[in-house]
């Protein structure tokens, strides 16, 4: 960890589910039926063997539950706080038919950070094979990927353009679900493994690429999303940008500039997060959507969180720019929105009501309207896909020996951690399969 | 509201409930406190000669986050001068006239001792003397307790010093820790009991501590087996209740059980009275709970009684003892199936992997378009939405034995049914079998012909 990292020290930026007693995960884990073929498990999108860890904390095997989640699942320790368990495994348990599911994704944390405060390394890295694979890209999908990789024996190398690893876990995650240091740990993992971690490097060109398709065997590309985009409405440039809040509230609490009452536009997770964020530092917040309840994109259960922070929503309410007095925002122009047709997302598209214009007074504007796609993309000579880096199953890309991962793939399904940590399974199963093809391939010839 | 008082072998209490001879029932604070709380009665802790306890006493079993469904312990009969205890008893039935007041005893095997003890309990007021043959754990060391009870002989030899010279009922406490029970029970009777209890502790070594390595409980570092008790040894308890309640010559005699071992709550007390408890004993479950049970024992007695249309406890007493039978008895032609609940089942499939690995393969698993599938799951389906094709239990009634390992594991209510179904073939039992083919019994070859010919087919 580096030094500039100093976390957030107060109680209203701890994290919201305190860790669980010994005792209190035991009666917790004691509740399970230890399905066979859970739908927990199957629910899960890196399939961890979720009634096995269970048991094994229900015994006291602890380091034994944590190896079972990591090893479906690297990122165990994040994907415990950031799953949308209530989408996932906790949706399909079967307790919850008639009563409460498991907390899995609290007994999931208890057990992987009790390996890691420890400081026990459940993984090894494999015999080296003599083979290279660059990662680009440390968040969630990179991470797994190199992990995967390094287990297998192959020597990774993972770049990243910013000072500290783990990207969206490190950055984009607020702490009152994720605090820092557990990003951090899941780096020193991927260190222990013995993965070359490379910070302040940015792929930028398709030279770039070329270099490092020359030095290494293979390159899989983690490579996020961008800011959030540009929405063409006066004085724009003086809203703030919803990512970079949440990045702020990570290190350092003082380095945010918001006034007392804050809009926040778009009610996505990241619109929540950012602001709950402004919430937790005690101001008035309103999130204004153009469309209603049932069409907002953040979670049912991070809406009703929302709710319980004090959070109020403005809803079929399209904001239509920014009022500033002198240098400082002084409203959120809006327009009333009334629901058409359907548009191509399937949702009902919304229709401005003519003359219905106000103003939500407030201090400060904070834009959380989605990210950009991967531009870098067609930048590097990558077939894209609705903006996306267009990939098969296995995750290859148009480009041999180019494999891609997480949310610049993501054109269809969900952008979460643990999609990203199940794209870095497949990926290096790929990268695997590929290399050990073209070796045999090789030898072969040189046999013949 | 049904009559909980009972008369068991002259001595009367108000409800069935009675402290067993434990640390409950140590002094006479603490019993007046049990009887301020409801109970109907109380055996004082066992009296005797002098003794020094130590510590730890107590080790506890936890299972899957419960605790205390077991707890052996190491602990002594009383340690306080027996001048003390009497003197209490007498103040305490002078209190609670109403109440079973019974003292337990255990003295060296002297006539000339246990006669003296006898004279001085009797004379406190109590109601009933109880002899205790059982305490597994220093005691028998001395040459009392299951040093006693183990050797039906000295069972009876000091039964009959003590009843030769009692006025009050005596009940006689067996110990479990003998390979048959109906020995010493048959030995008390023959020794002139008034009346039996069972069981006393079960000698048990209940845990090792895996950091330490030491026995729990530990005294400085070592342990050793201590008497067992709670829950865990109700089964075994109503075991060697039926069998003593239905021994000839205890039948005969008349003699009256007091029932113990693992009663925790009114369900418990039901069953002992079933099978042929007359008075209940309780121990472990006050220790875990306080005398404050009492409540919902005697209230919950109470209103099981009058759902069943009894009227006193009595009624009850012994009701399933002409359903204990031998295997020899059982009809061989009776058959039950497995059948699953689909609207109740939540899809653990536990029924599927029991059946499956450990019993007899007659549960498929079948997916929502009805269609026989293998356990699996495909790796790129995932979310909650996958509880829409999860497949489900389905009992092939041609092949299920009846074994109902699927209704044991199940882990909701009525959700798996045993049902009867009929077998087809005439009933039977194999000591009719034995008598009237035997050779179908003795030779596997004549075996498979009979199956053959009666349709028996083990698939």
């Amino acid at each position: 960890m580096t030094e500039r990292f100093s976390p957030p020290n107060s109680d209203r930026f701890a994290e919201i589910y305190p860790p669980m007693t010994e005792q209190e995960a035991v009666v917790e884990a004691n509740r399970c039926l230890y399905c066979y073929d859970a739908p927990c498990l199957q629910a899960c999108p890196t399939h961890i063997d979720i009634p096995t860890f269970i048991r094994k904390i229900a015994t006291g095997n602890l380091r034994g539950s944590a190896k079972t989640i990591l090893e479906a699942n690297f990122l165990g320790g994040t994907c415990a706080r950031v799953c949308p368990v209530e989408e996932l495994c906790e949706g399909a348990c079967v307790l919850g038919k008639d009563h409460e599911p498991i907390q899995i994704g609290r007994l999931q944390r208890h057990a992987v950070d009790f390996v890691q405060l420890k400081g026990i390394e459940v993984f090894q890295a494999g015999p080296p094979n003599g083979m290279k694979v660059a990662v680009v890209g440390s968040g969630p999908a990179g991470i797994s990927t190199a992990a995967e990789l390094a287990k297998r024996g192959y020597a990774v190398t993972l770049f990243e353009k910013r000072d500290l690893a783990g990207g969206l876990s490190t950055y984009g995650i607020i702490v009152l679900r994720e605090p820092v240091e557990v990003a951090q740990r899941e780096v020193e993992s991927l260190k222990h493994l013995g993965v070359d971690i490379r910070t302040g490097y940015e792929l930028t060109s398709r030279e770039g690429l070329d270099a490092l398709l020359t030095e290494f065997d293979a390159v899989f590309l983690g490579l996020g999303l961008g800011a959030v985009p540009a929405m063409g409405m006066p004085n724009e440039e003086h809203a703030l940008d919803g990512i970079e809040l949440i990045e702020k509230s990570k290190f350092d609490l003082s380095s945010i500039h918001v006034g007392d009452r804050v809009a926040v536009i778009g009610a996505g997770n990241t619109a929540v997060d950012a602001a709950t964020v402004a919430r937790r530092l005690g101001r008035d917040v309103t999130m204004v959507y153009r469309r209603g309840e049932s069409e907002m994109t953040a979670y049912r259960h991070e809406y009703e969180f929302a709710l319980l922070e004090g959070i109020k929503y403005e809803f079929y309410t399209q904001p239509i720019g920014i009022e500033v007095e002198n240098g400082r925002v002084t409203g959120l122009k809006c327009i009333k929105v009334a629901l058409g047709e359907p548009d191509a997302s399937g949702r009902p598209a919304p229709v401005l009501v003519a003359g219905s214009e106000f103003v939500i007074p407030c201090d400060s504007v904070v834009k959380a309207v989605g990210q950009e796609k991967p531009a870098l993309a067609t930048e590097l000579g990558l077939a894209v896909h609705k903006g996306y880096i267009e990939v098969d199953d296995d995750l290859r890309t148009s480009l041999a020996n180019v494999y891609a991962g997480g949310d610049c793939v993501r054109v269809r399904g969900n952008a979460t951690t643990v999609m990203a940590t199940q794209d870095g399974k497949i990926a290096a199963r790929a990268i695997h399969g590929d290399l050990q093809a073209k070796l045999q391939a090789a030898i072969s010839a040189a046999g013949v | 509201m049904a009559d909980l008082s009972i008369d068991f072998a002259g001595i009367r209490s108000p409800n069935p409930f009675w402290l067993a001879s434990a640390p409950p029932s140590n002094s006479g604070a603490q019993i007046i406190k049990a009887f301020e709380a409801g109970w109907g009665g109380a055996v004082w802790k066992t009296i005797g000669a002098p003794v020094l306890n130590i510590s730890n006493r107590y080790g506890g079993l936890s299972m899957y986050g419960q605790r205390l469904v077991g707890l052996n312990n190491m602990e002594l009969i009383s340690d306080r001068p027996i001048e003390v205890n009497l003197r209490e008893i007498a103040e305490v039935k002078r209190l609670f006239p109403d109440r079973a007041v019974i003292v337990s005893a255990m003295v060296e095997s002297d006539p000339r001792v246990w006669a003296d003890i006898v004279r001085r309990i009797e004379d406190t007021g109590a109601d009933g003397i109880e002899l205790n043959y059982g305490c597994p754990h220093g005691m028998s060391e001395r040459g009392m307790g299951s040093a006693v009870g183990q050797v039906p002989e000295y069972c009876e030899q000091i039964t009959q010093w003590v009843t030769s010279v009692a006025s009050i009922p005596v009940i006689v406490k067996l110990t479990p820790n003998i390979t048959n029970i109906t020995h010493p029970a048959r030995a008390a009777v023959a020794g002139g009991a008034n009346a039996l209890s069972l069981i006393n502790t079960i000698n048990s070594v209940i845990n090792v501590d895996l950091d330490t390595f030491e026995l729990v409980p530990s005294v400085g570092g070592y342990g050793s087996h201590g008497g067992y008790a709670g829950p865990a040894v109700k089964p075994i308890a109503l075991h060697m209740l039926s069998e003593v309640a239905k021994t000839q010559e205890v039948i005969r005699a008349g003699l009256p059980i007091s029932g113990m071992g693992g009663i925790q709550t009114w369900r418990d007390a039901a069953e002992f009275l079933l099978l042929g408890a007359s008075s209940l004993q309780v121990c472990t479950a006050v220790m875990h709970y306080g005398f404050r049970i009492i409540d919902d024992l005697t209230d919950g007695l109470s209103n099981w009684l009058d759902d069943k249309g009894f009227k006193s406890v009595r009624d009850v007493v012994g009701m399933s003892l002409p359903r204990v039978s031998a295997f020899g008895d059982f009809d061989l032609s009776y058959r039950a199936v497995a059948r699953i609940d689909h609207d109740k089942c939540i899809q653990c499939n536990l029924c599927y992997v029991a059946c499956n690995d450990t019993a007899h393969q007659c549960i498929d698993l079948y997916n929502p378009d009805g269609i026989r599938v293998e356990p699996g799951y495909d790796e790129r389906l995932n979310g909650k939405g996958v509880v829409s094709t999860r497949p489900k239990p389905v009992v092939r009634e041609d092949d299920c034995v009846g074994c109902a390992l699927c209704y044991n594991v199940c882990p909701v209510e009525n959700c798996i049914e045993m049902v009867s179904v009929p077998s087809g073939r005439d009933s039977v039992t194999w000591k009719q079998l034995s008598v009237n083919q035997p050779a179908v019994t003795q030779d596997w070859a004549e075996m498979e012909k009979y199956r053959e010919k009666v349709g028996i087919d083990i698939h």
